[in-house]
């Protein structure tokens, strides 16, 4: 896995080259013709930040510059003028990231014979925490800004029907990830925790394939999502079919699931760093339908996750596979006297969840502008909520489920501080549960 | 590498304040899921609302044992809500809305809009004054003391008086969950947790047992968040999931139903986890740096988990004729 981090580092640098003449390491010494941009880069425990890139532009010219042992970096030009400096985040170390992220590019004018700095302090973005990223120390896409970009205060019509929009496109898309679990659920009775890093997986592949290899977006999706489904195949082989075969208890493999989260989750962290990663770097034009203003990307999305989320219900509606996974969810005993083979059901089960949570991953990633290592520990709990409020159980509650966590989530932020908008959508699970406990579309026997 | 300062921090993490604040959330745990099978994955969230009451409370110039009342009652309240719409379903239910509702506590202490409150998401540091009116109990002269290799302040920050007071609290809770589990009350406990429908028959109030032992073993997370945050500061994000996780392996590692289980468990994993983080970055590998030998560390504490929870349930110190995990 240190392999991977070094090719993965390799091919940053790599893809970094031609985007103008590496020079410039050697320090700059400022005289007629020449004048001299550099500064110092510390982490956030103050140590000399090595390996960071930047780049300085302008004035027809284009120098990349890297900080050397000491932190220290610094390019040469050789004409007067305003140059817009930038630093690469993804050439951070692990786990840091830039104090004020407004402030990346910045412009700095130069005039010849001297010396300009440009710092970028190291840090926590909003002030507090560690140096070492806590899990929950990002709130992940609570930092973001609002997809559709729609700040400010004051409940209007307009903003009323811009996050419903929002929330109806997030809830699809949860309804994407949220099937999976469901299905795993119905079938094997396992609430899987780790469900949540199969979103991440599927996210942070596609980060990976996309920034470093240079593929195309919907090939490192379509890619991210047959490995995801792998990875879900090989999970059950590996470790959920033996654990049944030993008749481990259920409670036992929830907390089974919990620990592979965790092993999953600071494997990313160790893998790819604690920062922030941008599957894609492009502005998406925005496209306006009515009073509601909406990425291109994002709508696609909501096209993608409607469109697999009406194969997935013609699957186990029509197909042969799907009966019998009903059947199985129904009651694995009988399923499997009347010739299903249970086992083989379950395998295709975890292999489609692994994947569907890989593509919703890769799209979540997208709506969010970002994805980072702990995304699916935030988007694990509204996956639950989702399920639960649906009623356990049923495939077209998590549907209705994540539709009305996604709304409740996104509308919320018009009462409350944005921050807290997914408490908000966790509240309602609660308050659903004590008026009726089955979930909205829920059966009153499956609450024992 | 030098040996002696490891072994010193290592040695020096069994009986730090954040371990017995550790061995003390996982007590409670133990009184929830050891003794009455129920699935609480938000001690966390008992844990937060502890150490942000008793900071509140002090900061506001309450006394001690005042403040300690106050994080007490935060959790019992927080326990009887959480009781409230789960304690008559099944058991995934339960987990599922402690997981929860720990989550909202934390989002919403970590709000900017409750900055004036709580610090928002920087949170309360010593130089708010959360620490002063227990340090200023202290009964030994300023300065610090240097016992055998171990060196710290008496009175401020992580000091002796904080170990002393932390420690002799999870003796007392340890005699304490002894004396209950032997007693009439413990039994009808343990008899919920292996068969809840019995116990019904037998005519108790099988609701009102279980909402008595989620109150307590949320005021043993409660206490513990005073001990985790007088060390150092009041960070919500510190109390998160991963803090429920890791109180789980502590109390499975050292094995739930048994009065020494949680202490043995919270000593045993955060001197392990010291020693491979500290090893593993003295050893200064080019491959790997200090946050990836952090992230190291922390995907062993999730394997051991997987692995204790296939192979040894009932822990280290446990009998598993006397716990099946299995709840129902």
């Amino acid at each position: 896995m240190t392999g991977l981090t070094l090719l993965v580092l390799a091919l940053v640098g790599l893809l970094a080259v031609p985007t103008g003449a590496r020079a410039a390491t050697a320090a700059c010494t400022p005289d007629a013709s020449t004048a001299c941009v550099g500064g110092t880069v510390r982490t956030s425990a103050g140590d000399p930040a090595t390996g960071v890139v930047l780049t300085v532009e302008g004035q027809g010219q284009s120098v990349e510059a890297t900080t050397d042992s000491d932190g220290r970096w610094s390019a040469a030009v050789t004409k007067a003028g305003d140059y817009t400096v930038t630093l690469d985040p993804a050439s951070l170390p692990a786990g840091e990231q830039l104090r004020d992220p407004g402030k990346n590019p910045r412009t700095v004018s130069v005039t010849l014979n001297a010396q300009f700095g440009a710092l970028f302090p190291l840090g926590e973005p909003r002030g507090g925490g560690t140096a070492t990223p806590d899990p929950d120390a990002t709130d992940g896409p609570t930092a973001q800004p609002e997809p559709g970009g729609s700040s400010g205060s004051g409940v209007t019509g307009k903003r009323v029907a811009q996050q419903l929009a929002n929330g109806l496109v997030f809830g699809l898309l949860l309804a994407l990830v949220s099937v999976g679990l469901l299905l795993i659920y119905g079938t094997t009775g396992l609430s899987s925790f780790a469900h949540g890093e199969q979103v991440t997986l599927g996210a942070i592949l596609a980060y990976w394939f996309v920034q470093s290899l240079g593929m195309p977006l919907p090939v490192a999706a379509a890619v991210a999502t047959l490995l995801g489904a792998a990875s879900g195949w090989l999970q059950d082989a590996g470790i959920w079919h033996p654990l049944r075969r030993r008749r481990i208890g259920l409670t036992q493999q929830m907390i089974v699931t919990i620990g592979l989260s965790m092993v999953l989750q600071y494997l990313f962290q160790f893998l790819l760093g604690g920062g922030k990663l941008r599957i894609d770097t492009s502005n998406p034009s925005p496209v306006r339908l009515g009073p509601v203003s909406l990425p291109s990307q994002t709508l696609l999305s909501a096209g993608i996750a409607i469109a697999v989320l009406i194969g997935v219900a013609v699957f186990l509606l029509y197909t042969r596979t799907g009966r019998a996974t009903r059947a199985v969810s129904d009651n694995p005993a009988l399923a499997a006297a009347s010739g299903i083979g249970v086992e083989r059901v379950i395998r295709i089960v975890w292999t489609g969840a692994a994947g569907l949570a890989a593509l919703g991953g890769v799209l979540i990633g997208l709506y969010f502008q970002s994805t980072s290592w702990n995304m699916g520990g935030t988007v694990l709990l509204l996956m639950f909520a989702a399920v639960t409020l649906g009623g356990l159980g049923t495939a077209w509650g998590a549907l209705a489920g994540s539709i009305v966590i996604g709304v409740v989530a996104e509308m919320s932020s018009l009462v409350i501080p944005s921050d807290m908008k997914y408490a908000g959508a966790l509240l309602i699970l609660i308050l659903v549960l004590l008026v009726r406990p089955q979930g909205i579309l829920g059966r009153r026997d499956r609450i024992g | 590498m030098d040996w002696t300062r490891i072994l010193t921090n290592v040695a020096g993490e069994a009986f730090a304040p954040a371990t017995a604040a550790y061995a003390m959330a996982a007590i409670g745990l133990n009184i929830h899921f050891g003794m009455t099978g129920l699935l609480n994955f938000g001690q966390a969230g008992f844990v937060l609302l502890g150490a942000y009451s008793y900071a509140i409370t002090a900061m506001a110039g309450w006394p001690v044992f005042a403040s300690v009342l106050a994080a007490l009652a935060s959790a019992a309240v927080f326990g009887i809500l959480l009781g409230i719409p789960t304690l008559k379903l099944r058991g995934d239910y339960l987990s599922i809305v402690t997981i929860a509702a720990a989550e909202i506590v934390r989002i919403v202490s970590r709000s900017t809009s409750l900055t004036d409150l709580t610090g928002g998401n920087s949170g309360l540091s010593g130089g708010d004054g959360y620490k002063r009116t227990f340090e200023s109990l202290c009964p030994f002269p300023d300065g610090t003391t240097a016992l055998g290799p171990f060196s710290y302040s008496n009175c401020a920050g992580s000091s002796w008086w904080l170990r002393l007071c932390a420690w002799a609290v999870v003796a007392i809770a340890c005699l304490l969950v002894w004396r209950w589990m032997r007693s009439p009350w413990g039994r009808v406990l343990k008899g919920i947790r292996e068969d809840e429908d019995a116990v019904r028959a037998l005519g108790k109030n099988v609701y009102g047992y279980k909402m008595q032992a989620l109150v307590l073993g949320g005021m043993g997370g409660a206490v513990a968040g005073i001990f985790y945050t007088l060390p150092t500061s009041v960070q919500a994000d510190a109390m998160g999931r991963t803090m429920t996780f890791n109180i789980w392996t502590v109390l499975l590692l050292g094995g739930a139903a048994t009065v020494f289980g949680p202490v043995l468990g919270s000593v045993l994993l955060w001197t392990v986890f010291m020693l491979v983080k500290t090893v593993l970055r003295d050893l200064q590998l080019e491959f790997l740096s200090s946050t990836q030998s952090e992230a190291f560390s922390w995907m062993l504490v999730g394997l051991t988990l997987m692995l204790l929870v296939i192979f040894r349930p009932q822990g280290i110190l446990g009998d598993k004729k006397e716990l099946s995990i299995d709840v129902r």
